[in-house]
């Protein structure tokens, strides 16, 4: 510990005392030399400001390092093992950014005539390929921007659906419990009331409490598979038979799709609308690193009511669909242009690189690595459910009981250890929750060295040290953090110090 | 003096004659920890037995305060939106989330008294 041995700086070795932007320039100091002009004519219409803004003034290198400092304080995929359940932090392949960063495709622009963008509208027509033949379906919407914006385009899809055929009656949303958390949100948005399925104690949903809510005014059933407890649905064709004979549709979240690609046919499940988040399973950058995607497939009774624009291989080439054509009913758009395009050519980059069998063995090995996971674990920690996961181990917090250190405790004590923290307090079906996904990316030896840590600070709260957990983290540059002063009172604003206020 | 009954989502119902305060049970406040947001409901809002009457948020998670009974909202503690801890600190008394009438008084009987809830709550340690 060097805590006692305080340094004239504050910095600590290469862990820098950053202080903010603001903090550090000045408004009357400036990074470049220019002359001031002589003749200045206004052509801002009589709205330029009207006084200083208080940017602050630095130096080119100081900004420089101002901000590689502060890149440097994250933690990231890159910088080391990020077992984020339910987030799929899987390594974002280098190939995909050279990809990306083609004039051909980073230099467009979205007013660009079609005749000028082929390749570009034909990597977004192969795209639409590979979504359509991985999960079977009938129609994909490229544009939405994200897992809940994908969301947002099933659900008025079958909103769309559901109008055309006069079903005004039906506006109830059945959610079960291990859901994705975004799902009853989108329905409400959507304009549905929202009602709650209870798990089993496998985990999964319970199938006679599921057929007794479906009747007349039920819409759709929203259900995650594999689920947030990371269990494979086993009577998901079940499920999907009974959804279909109630005269509802069946949305599934397919932000788990990473478990299951390649393996298993979405069609095949009885699904009527599934979004696939790109930034999960096709590894294109999220976590702050960089927008999601969210493309949306749907079943014959759905793509109909697709929205627009369309991609379509006509002749020697593609062309965007952007007016009603023939007998299609968009509900309408989801985005201004077309979509997340860098991240759709990242998303295609990975799958020619893997190629269908090498999607197949990503997701044997993501559900291979989180099992391991479990194995190692499952002595030590309390798993919350019997037998074998899919992409990611879940735990409760039953074998901390008594000891005084909780699993918010825990994560601290990873911190320390140089990893990311699991997901916390999610899934909320089960007490204090420790959601574990390796992914496919990490080796034997990354996921044994994390679970060497997880293990021996599982030993050390049972052998009742809970002053070492509720001290933690200790070797951060901000020790921990007061979350509830932070909801309760936040300080979103940069104030400049009192006595330049008066100054001015 | 009121009668006091517990809903399995632990919230505490207080009756008195034909008008009730409902807020969150001790046991719901600890599960919670910090409470930093209270969203109650507006006068006059009509409630149905288990439609989602308040919306409270902690460090750990946001759920929902569900209502205990049908009736109608009387009056929303407009007190919790700045002082949110209040609900860690009183859950019992000060920190009620709402008052309503009661439709169908005859719906409390699903309800538990302190006895069942006591050792309802006690069965899921």
């Amino acid at each position: 510990m060097t805590l006692d041995s305080p340094t004239v700086t504050g910095n600590r070795g290469l862990v820098i005392e950053e202080p903010l932007i603001f903090e550090q320039g000045s408004p009357d100091k400036c990074g470049v030399d220019l002359p001031e002009p002589d003749d200045r004519p206004d052509r801002l219409g009589g709205v330029a400001r009207s006084g200083p803004i208080g940017l602050p003034g630095l130096s080119e290198p100081e900004v420089v390092r101002h901000y590689t400092r502060l890149s440097q304080k994250n933690y990231a995929i890159d910088a080391g093992f990020y077992p984020l359940g339910s987030c799929t932090m899987k390594h974002n392949p280098r190939l995909n950014e050279r990809m990306a960063r083609l004039p051909g495709f980073a230099d467009l622009h979205p007013f660009q005539p079609e005749s000028t963008v082929q390749g570009a509208l034909a990597a977004m027509g192969h795209l639409s390929d590979w979504l359509l033949g991985l999960t079977g379906m009938e129609a994909v919407a490229l544009s939405p921007g994200a897992g809940a914006h994908g969301e947002l385009c099933g659900m008025q899809a079958i909103r769309a659906a559901l109008d055309a055929r006069g079903a005004d009656e039906r506006r109830v949303v059945l959610v079960p419990d291990s859901a994705h958390g975004t799902n009853p949100a989108t329905a409400a948005l959507c304009g549905f009331q929202v009602r709650g399925i209870p798990g089993n104690d496998r985990g999964r949903v319970d199938v006679d409490a599921f057929k007794a809510a479906l009747d007349d005014r039920v819409a759709a059933v929203m259900l995650t598979n594999p689920n947030t407890c990371g269990l494979f649905e086993s009577d998901i064709l079940e499920l999907s038979t009974a959804v279909h004979e109630a005269g509802a549709y069946f949305y599934l979240d397919g932000a788990n799709f990473n478990a299951i690609v390649g393996r298993v046919r979405i069609a095949d499940l009885g699904a009527d609308a599934m979004h696939i988040n790109l930034h999960k399973t096709f590894s294109t950058p999220h976590g702050g690193g960089g927008p999601g995607a969210g493309p949306t497939v749907l079943s014959g009774a759905l793509a109909p009511f697709a929205p627009l624009p369309h991609i379509v291989a006509d002749g020697a080439g593609y062309r965007l669909v952007e007016h009603v054509e023939g007998d299609m009913q968009p509900f309408g758009r989801m985005k201004g242009f077309h979509g997340q395009f860098g991240v759709f050519v990242r998303a295609l980059s990975y799958m020619m690189s893997m190629g269908v069998d090498g999607l197949r063995q990503a997701s044997g090995d993501a559900v291979l690595n989180a099992n391991y996971v479990m194995a190692r674990l499952r002595e030590t920690l309390t798993p919350s459910f019997e037998g074998p996961c899919m992409h990611e181990a879940l735990f409760d917090d039953r074998f901390l009981k008594g000891t005084g250190v909780s699993t918010l405790d825990f994560a601290k004590a990873m911190i320390d250890e140089g990893f990311h923290p699991m997901t916390m307090y999610f899934p909320l079906v089960v007490h204090g929750a420790m959601l574990m996904e390796p992914t496919e990316t990490e080796s034997k030896e990354s996921v044994d060295a994390f679970c060497d840590a997880v293990l021996a600070l599982a030993d050390k709260a049972k052998a009742g040290d809970a002053a070492f957990f509720t001290g933690a983290p200790r070797h951060t540059p901000r020790r921990r953090l007061d979350e509830t002063k932070a909801a309760r009172n936040p300080v979103l604003r940069w104030e400049p110090p009192a006595p330049a206020q008066a100054a001015e | 003096m009121s009668t006091l009954y517990f809903t399995e989502d632990h919230e505490w119902i207080a009756v008195d004659g034909d008008t009730a305060t409902v807020g969150i049970t001790d046991y719901a406040q600890k599960q919670l920890g910090d409470v930093v947001f209270v969203e109650v409901p507006e006068a006059g809002k009509t409630l149905a037995k288990g439609d989602e009457a308040a919306v409270i948020e902690s460090v750990k998670a946001a759920s929902e305060v569900y209502a205990p009974v049908s009736g109608a909202v009387i009056e929303g503690n407009a007190d919790l939106a700045d002082a949110p801890a209040t609900v860690n600190e009183s859950p019992m008394d000060d920190g009620w989330f709402f008052k309503m009438t009661l439709s169908d008084t005859s719906e409390l009987d699903d309800l538990m008294d302190q006895e069942a809830y006591d050792s309802f709550v006690a069965g899921l340690d």
